[in-house]
């Protein structure tokens, strides 16, 4: 079977690269066994460039905002090729510290945002609960920004599979075995099953699980790994919202945030672990959670807690995604590598995707994102001091890749679900 | 010439040594050790299981230093002892740097558990590095215990308050025969010169490094501060004196105004 096109991996980016493309009028193939099941199904959805600000990570910030300017535009069309709410609300998010060390913390990020030009206003306590009458009344500084948005990702995620159909992606429920590819040129991939996908083109949106697919060689492969977080779902039994603006916090020095939705469900999250691809929920993070959510918002004891989930972010060793061609292998498209911001760069992505694959010269904002950067040039080796024991428990219920002495993955486990991260 | 320290029967070049928790990045964490010079790095336990390709673990390992795994995280003897035995299987290493905490809030050391916790492991032949309070008893008591250095604290863990108690501190260094470094607190480069300059044998931070602004160029600085605290200690500090002693003396001063206009003013000379 011969296509353009064939994207790896059915998360966010993944989707949304192909519908993308398919709009741009190539034909596409999409390959995912749980379309939607990977980090897009965990993600609370924040657009926020202001808020996630940090040292160090300034030159991101033209893809970031890049990124929150794509979404109104990406949400307006994808609503009318769909007909679906995606959840997608302009309110703004306010930052709030909880104690006075806090509040410190967030009069230093306060400075930053400032000298890069973010706008951000500063609120007294009574202009706080003006805006969120649930926040804690102990609670006596925070930052509006009034740019930082949300979407829901799972209605997004929905939405992409209706739309992506639409426009003519063959969704393929299978797991790529492996790319294939002969003198540098990439042919298409190898499904578990042994049917092979014919393509001139693959775009690699495996999220996580990006650097375990068999056949990349070791030159092509984006410096991606799984950077575990585990949030909460809440919910309102009478079905009203309990904010209405997002509310992140410093809670004694650790960060939480609250997400509402405007049926009453709230995400509170989340944690950030090096744990490989375990994905164990544990009463420590939830405990966490829990605590420095409800110091915040007292009122969020009396909802029903209707899930606990664990995702894995794909991260590079700086933070910044890997979107492009690389100079290794013609035909292959990285789409991956989104850290906290799959999400929020999906629209700019898929964008910078489509533009690829047609030919047209993609948006300046993503040399941040240049998959052949300094920053992930440090080829991986094997650890000449093994780590048998660490893994072990985990990796077995996590039935996936586990991590072995050697420090590689690919070799023990053939059959890797190229699954879907943003 | 100074003489290295030694610890366990290693011998380190640098008296720093980091910790990795608070980087924002690996890309962050991996230029900071390596512009700290440091040999010896501490990853968490209990936080940190990730082998794999591009995992943290992988970057130190790439960088050359030692790992220096540490029970954090811990609140009773039995956690920590089962977690430096974790640490021992995965890193081949009987090196642990023994925390137990006793609260939440200030993550203050229990000084109870950690003994307990501190004799069980020596006894299990690891060698014990001790995360302490400023306190000289508990301090001898872990020396005596066996612990091949003991690490009392300047400050909390990630305050950045420098050294609460240079007099404690300086007890504990002339009381103890072992090496003594100083463990949490540090939050700039003076406050790790001055840990140097009242005789500690090293410095381990994480925070003032992982959470400045600039991670790597701090990182330098307390490379640089470690080292003059060092040598300051080693070369002897004046002693401190109430009033100004010029550092050049009157002594074979050219006399320009001839012995008559001195001698009227009854100068001695």
């Amino acid at each position: 079977m011969n296509s353009d096109v064939v994207v790896v991996g059915g998360g966010m980016i993944g989707l949304a690269c192909a519908w993308r493309a398919a709009r741009a009028g190539l034909s596409v193939r999409l390959v995912d066994p749980e379309p939607g099941r990977g980090a897009s199904n965990v993600a609370a959805g924040m657009l926020a460039p202001v808020t996630e600000v940090t040292y160090g990570e300034q030159e991101h910030l033209g893809l970031t905002i890049a990124g929150a300017r794509a979404w109104p535009t990406f949400a307006s069309e994808l609503e009318d090729a769909t007909g679906y709410d995606l959840g997608y609300r302009p309110t703004g998010t306010l930052l709030v510290g909880f104690d006075r060390d806090d509040a410190e913390a967030l009069a230093e990020l306060r400075a930053f945002q400032s000298e890069l030009g973010l706008r951000v206003t500063a609120l007294r306590s009574r202009e706080l609960r003006e805006r969120e009458p649930m926040l804690s009344p102990r609670v006596r500084t925070g930052l509006l920004a009034g740019e930082d948005h949300r979407v829901e990702p799972r209605a997004v995620v929905a939405a992409l599979l209706v739309a992506g159909e639409e426009a003519g992606v063959a969704l393929k429920r299978a797991s790529v075995a492996r790319l294939d590819h002969v003198d540098d040129r990439v042919r298409g991939v190898t499904l578990t099953d042994g049917r092979r996908l014919r393509a001139d083109e693959v775009v690699l949106a495996a999220g996580a699980w990006s650097a375990t697919i068999d056949g990349l060689p070791d030159s092509a492969k984006p410096a991606v790994r799984p950077l575990k977080g585990q949030l909460l779902h809440l919910r309102a039994l009478d079905g009203r919202p309990v904010l209405h603006t997002t509310v992140r916090a410093l809670v004694r020095h650790r960060s939480v945030y609250l997400v509402p939705r405007d049926d009453g469900r709230l995400v509170v999250g989340a944690s950030q672990e090096e744990r490989g691809f375990d994905t164990t929920v544990t009463a420590g993070a939830t405990r966490e959670l829990l605590d420095d959510a409800a110091s915040v918002v007292p009122g969020i004891d009396e909802l029903e807690l209707t899930e606990s989930i664990a995702g894995l972010r794909p991260t590079t060793p700086d933070n910044a995604p890997v979107v492009g061609r690389t100079s290794s292998l013609s035909g292959l498209v990285l789409a991956t590598g989104h850290h906290r911001n799959g999400v929020l760069l999906a629209p700019i992505t898929a964008a910078a995707v489509a533009d690829l694959l047609t030919g047209a010269e993609p948006t300046a904002a993503l040399t941040a994102a240049d998959p052949d950067r300094d920053a992930l040039r440090a080829a991986p080796r094997p650890r000449s001091r093994p780590a048998p024991g660490l893994q072990a428990p985990r990796a077995a219920n996590t039935g996936r890749h586990a991590p072995t002495a050697t420090g590689t993955v690919t070799d023990h486990h053939p059959h890797q679900d190229p699954e879907v991260n943003t | 010439m100074d003489p290295l320290l030694t610890i366990d029967g290693t011998t380190l070049t640098s008296r720093l040594v980091l910790g990795t928790g608070g980087a924002t990045s690996l890309d962050v964490l991996e230029r900071a050790i390596v512009a700290s010079g440091t040999e010896v790095v501490t990853v968490a336990l209990r936080r940190v299981t990730d082998t794999g390709p591009g995992s943290l673990l992988e970057v130190i390992d790439r960088t050359g230093v030692r790992v220096l795994p540490n029970t954090a995280g811990c609140y009773t003897a039995r956690e920590a002892v089962k977690v430096a035995e974790l640490g021992r299987d995965a890193f081949e290493t009987d090196w642990v740097k023994l925390e137990v905490i006793g609260d939440e809030r200030t993550l203050l050391p229990d000084p109870v558990e950690l003994l307990d916790a501190a004799e069980q492991l020596i006894d299990a032949g690891f060698t014990v590095w001790p995360y302490t309070n400023d306190d000289p008893v508990t301090a001898r008591r872990l020396a005596d215990l066996g612990c091949a250095v003991v690490m009392p604290l300047g400050s909390p863990i990630g305050s950045g308050m420098g050294i609460r108690n240079p007099y404690n501190l300086a007890i504990i260094r002339e009381e103890l025969a072992v090496p003594v470094i100083l463990d949490a607190g540090i939050g700039t480069a003076s406050d790790a010169t001055l840990a140097m300059e009242l005789g500690c044998d090293g410095v381990l931070l994480a925070s003032a490094v992982t959470r400045a602004r600039d991670p790597e160029a701090m990182a330098t600085a307390m490379r640089y501060a470690v080292e003059a605290g060092r040598l300051a200690r080693l070369a002897g500090r004046i002693p401190r004196r109430r009033y100004a002693q010029a550092s050049t003396t009157d002594e074979g001063r050219a006399e320009l105004f001839g012995a008559d206009d001195d001698a009227g003013t009854g100068a001695d000379g």
